[in-house]
């Protein structure tokens, strides 16, 4: 609205306005230039284009005026210059449907400056246009007899928009070559960044393998530690960062993570879904994750099989895990008495929180624990002993 | 049975070598490959039954082998093998045509089973495989609604295919999990196949959100 206004007034006055207008119009080019988004550099340039395919227009009237020793041709080509200018401003920040009904006024000025892109026909007459602006300007300064201000000033215009249609397109490319030398910089930061933590990690764990080759459970052991951290830092694996530790599926991680470390047999972890640890069933959870650690442990402990299976799934109305290994097994009736770990640390864990569990194993036939516990409100039931037991 | 022929795709020369020691026995190896220009001509001058694929390779990744030789060589199989569990890679190469994926910690005898399978013309998925497509189907591929492209049928997994996937991922084999289900080994096998077709069938964009979100999540 502003704009639309000052090209008006500038239109019915000529006056000191357009100056200001012109002056208002440069700053915000020049701003442009040094914004280090490309996009909006692109747009201004193409902003100084038509203003560049406007000054000839602007020049002849000048010296018809001169030569003809009418001055209302002077002012009026002063006039329609900016207001032109003003307009093609107001178009590129104009709204969809404005644009609409101000394009057919626009369209031979962008031909015009399309046309004019990349030759050297128009860097020449650009260097030529700026240079005689510049001396335009010039001359307006120096030549008046009287103080004039009005004179003093357009002549300083002149030399700005000489200078702008001059310079104006090296600004730009040195604004670009600044944000690409950013863009650069902050590559190869990135890689050095990298090297870095691949020298921490992987090289470091590379040299321990080598020199612990004949100990096949401390490589295996290295090898697990230095994968997890590799896939935490390549593909932002959300359980592998110890700290967070708020759902679970990074509470299983955590636990794949600590028994892999402390006793050395690998976890396969597989997860579906994903429920958050401190909600409304954030003691239920808990439990079923300390059972599963020890069901865990006990696996990797006794079973004697190379690898475990921690399978752990969250459903919206439940949370099951199951643990699983192709070990020894063992013969249920005979060792669950006297084994505090299955019975309490198992068993008693799930049933307090009236979740479920179920162990499944023969001799020789390895072992599997199903854990289970709701995730639903259940109103007839006393199960939820939340407010006795949280910490 | 005369042994499968096999051809390795892997730009590590190390692990080809281990491969090929203990594979070397169950299975007839037809030849070696390191990037993808020479994988496509080994493996359409060969015609072996399956090549196990890696997943990423210099100049390119598998899922361009697995274009390229479909044209020439449509019979030839593949089994895809990766380090990386990263979701957009499963999926990526399972919906290019690989009919299944596993990660190269697989044990010797397990992989043999799996290139077994494939060259049958079965699928294998790997635990972790199996849990992705739970939880792609299952989450709606993370936009909450399910997949809507119009073939319902092929959006949904039914509820026997679930608890295969969901035996698969807690470790079970094709045959303990048969035994778990009493039904036959071929019978795990249709369900498997079956799954394959609709993942590879299912609607890509919304795929490949999910496997992106799953990424970032």
């Amino acid at each position: 609205m502003l704009r639309i206004a000052l090209v008006l007034l500038g239109l019915i006055s000529s006056g000191l306005a357009f100056a200001g207008y012109v002056l208002a119009w440069l700053f915000i080019v020049r701003e442009g230039e040094q914004e280090p988004i490309g996009k909006r550099a692109t747009g201004d340039r193409r902003g100084i284009m038509v203003g560049v395919a406007l000054i000839p227009a602007l020049i002849v009237a000048l010296v018809l005026a001169a030569v003809l020793g009418a001055g209302w041709l002077g002012s009026g080509a002063w006039a329609l210059f900016v207001a032109g200018a003003g307009l093609v401003l107001v178009y590129r920040n104009a709204a969809e449907d404005e644009r609409a009904a101000m394009r057919r006024v626009a369209e031979p000025l962008w031909r015009l400056s399309s046309n004019r892109q990349r030759s050297w026909f128009v860097f020449t007459r650009r260097i030529v246009l700026g240079a005689a602006l510049m001396l335009i300007g010039l001359a307006f300064l120096v030549s008046g007899h009287r103080v004039n201000l009005a004179r003093a000033f357009l002549g300083l215009v002149l030399i700005i928009a000489g200078l702008v249609i001059v310079f104006g397109p090296w600004w730009l490319s040195v604004g670009h070559e600044l944000v690409d030398e950013r863009q650069a910089r902050a590559r190869a930061e990135e890689r050095a960044d990298l090297a870095a933590r691949v020298h921490d990690s992987v090289l470091q764990t590379l040299a321990l393998i080598q020199r612990r080759a004949d100990q096949p459970q401390q490589v295996i052991q290295l090898a697990r530690a230095q994968e997890r951290e590799l896939r935490a830092m390549l593909f932002s694996d959300p359980g592998a960062d110890a700290a967070r530790d708020e759902s679970f599926a990074a509470a299983l991680r955590r636990i794949q993570q600590e028994v892999e470390a402390s006793h050395g047999v690998p976890i396969e972890v597989v997860v579906v879904g994903d429920v958050p640890l401190d909600g409304r069933f954030a003691e239920r959870l808990s439990a079923l994750l300390a059972a599963g650690r020890e069901a865990s442990v006990n696996a990797a402990k006794w079973s004697g099989a190379p690898v475990i299976s921690l399978f752990g799934e969250a459903e919206p109305e439940r949370a099951s895990l199951f643990v699983r290994d192709r070990g020894g097994g063992f013969d249920l009736a005979a060792v669950a008495a006297d084994r505090k770990g299955l019975s309490e640390s198992i068993r008693g864990r799930m049933s307090r929180c009236g979740g479920t569990a179920e162990i499944r194993t023969a001799p020789g036939e390895g072992t599997e624990v199903r854990l289970s516990v709701r995730l639903e409100a259940d109103r007839h039931a006393t199960t939820d002993r939340r407010a006795g037991t949280a910490p | 049975m005369s042994a499968h022929r096999v051809v390795l795709v892997d730009d590590h020369e190390l692990f080809r070598a281990g491969v090929r020691a203990e594979l070397g026995e169950r299975c007839e190896i037809l030849g070696e490959a390191g990037d993808v220009a020479e994988a496509i001509e080994l493996i359409c001058a060969s015609e072996p039954d399956v090549v196990l694929l890696d997943v990423h390779l210099p100049s390119g990744s598998g899922e361009e082998v697995i274009a390229a030789v479909r044209e020439r060589a449509p019979g030839v199989r593949f089994l895809a093998l990766s380090v990386s569990d990263a979701p957009e890679d499963v999926i990526g190469v399972i919906r290019s045509g690989a009919r299944g994926y596993v990660t190269k910690t697989i044990a010797a005898d397990e992989l043999a089973d799996a290139l077994g399978r494939i060259a049958e013309g079965d699928a294998v998925f790997s635990p972790r495989l199996a849990g992705f497509v739970l939880d792609a189907f299952a989450g709606g591929f993370g936009g909450g609604a399910a997949l809507t492209h119009g073939d319902r049928e092929l959006d949904q997994l039914t509820a026997r295919e679930r608890e295969v996937l969901r035996l698969i991922a807690r470790g079970y084999t094709y045959k303990e999990l048969a035994r778990e289900l009493t039904i036959s080994v071929k019978t795990v096998e249709t369900h498997v196949s079956s799954v394959l077709r609709k993942l590879q069938l299912s609607n890509r964009h919304q795929l490949t959100r999910w496997a992106t979100e799953r990424r970032l999540s």
